[in-house]
């Protein structure tokens, strides 16, 4: 995984281009992103780079997760991620991530984020699975239908689609177009939506060198 | 609305359009690119439905051309909108004028609202300065 940048969604809006055509865009506010710690093969059998998203007060942790920060006199940072990358000895603990030079506008990022819960749900807004007649004397509604065979196979086969819980899980939009990058406000703009709610985590990663 | 998106709309909103509603016959001058070259069109019809808020602001404007009804959506701080002027004012009771869909001729007479202040413009934007100084 490449190194990249945490912040929270702000919710959508929609900008002009050069044309005077509207685009639909999200806004993403930047964390802090400094660097908390730096992992390299000698000392911890592999290289990454830890980062700490957002400051935040000294009481939102507790006293182990504290130190860790007191011993590297940084400030309170939450949450902490860790980037697998392969030069980790270029990065040196409490710098803060470049953005400007990571996010550049007109590229394509991917963007990870937990999905928007759903609860329990049946297996057509699930699964996009039909339904019966909802008249007519129909009795076969919105319910699933045969879930297999009967002596042969004798069993339901492994992976069946079912009703069940559905969202808040990790989902990536993956070759979204950067639109704005504002350093100094730290906000992102990107084209399109992205996953999750308003206010909710995600981490902005510069898409493979295919898309870029 | 987040402050932060608002911070973000806030330069792309236009201060000069002046106060419609639905009812209104405006005409909307719009941007087209026409062989190469961008000219200015005017389209002239009765507002029908008027949504949104903030940059995303719209406005139905429907018109009966050459027998046949024509519905433009336009956005409404869209830099491709030109200009937008008021020809009439129409005295309406619903929010959305879509029974015009089912009347054809006469019947699609709106009547014209009558002491409507001419300064109407100016009172609306001097009412969102007022908000905003509170804010």
């Amino acid at each position: 995984m490449t190194l990249g940048v945490m912040g929270k969604k702000v919710g959508m809006t929609q900008v002009f281009d050069e044309n005077g055509l509207a685009v639909p865009v999200t806004v993403v506010k930047l964390g802090e992103n400094i660097v908390t710690d730096v992992k390299t093969k000698d000392k911890n059998g592999y290289e990454a780079v830890q980062v700490g998203g957002f400051a935040v007060a000294e009481k939102k942790l507790n006293k182990p997760e504290l130190g860790n920060f007191k011993k590297r006199e940084l400030s309170p940072l939450k949450p902490l991620k860790e980037y697998r990358i392969e030069n980790s000895g270029a990065y040196t603990v409490g710098e803060a991530l470049k953005v400007a030079e990571m996010l550049t506008v007109g590229m394509r990022v991917d963007v990870r984020g937990k999905s928007i819960g759903k609860g329990f749900q049946g297996t057509i807004k699930r699964y996009n699975a039909g339904r019966g007649p909802m008249s007519h004397g129909s009795k076969f509604h919105r319910s699933m239908g045969s879930i297999g065979a009967g002596t042969t196979p004798g069993r339901v086969v492994r992976g069946l689609h079912m009703p069940g819980h559905m969202g808040d899980e990790n989902v990536c939009a993956r070759h979204i177009k950067v639109v704005r990058v504002d350093v100094e406000k730290g906000l992102l703009l990107v084209k399109g939506s992205i996953p999750g709610v308003d206010g909710g985590l995600v981490v902005v990663t510069p898409s493979k060198s295919k898309w870029n | 609305m987040n402050s932060i998106i608002k911070e973000i709309e806030a330069p792309l909103l236009k201060s000069n359009l002046p106060a419609f509603d639905v009812g209104d016959t405006v005409k909307v001058f719009v941007k087209i690119v026409e062989g190469g070259k961008e000219r200015t069109q005017g389209y002239e019809g009765v507002i029908i439905k008027h949504s949104g808020h903030g940059v995303g602001e719209t406005i139905t404007v429907r018109r009966v051309f050459q027998g046949i009804g024509i519905e433009r959506v336009f956005l409404v701080h869209s830099p491709r909108v030109e200009k937008i002027t008021v020809q009439r004012r129409g005295q309406v009771r619903r929010a959305k004028l879509y029974y015009l869909r089912q009347r054809t001729g006469k019947a699609t007479r709106i009547k014209e609202k009558v002491g409507v202040r001419k300064d109407a413009a100016q009172t609306k934007a001097a009412a969102a300065a007022k908000t905003e100084a509170k804010s």
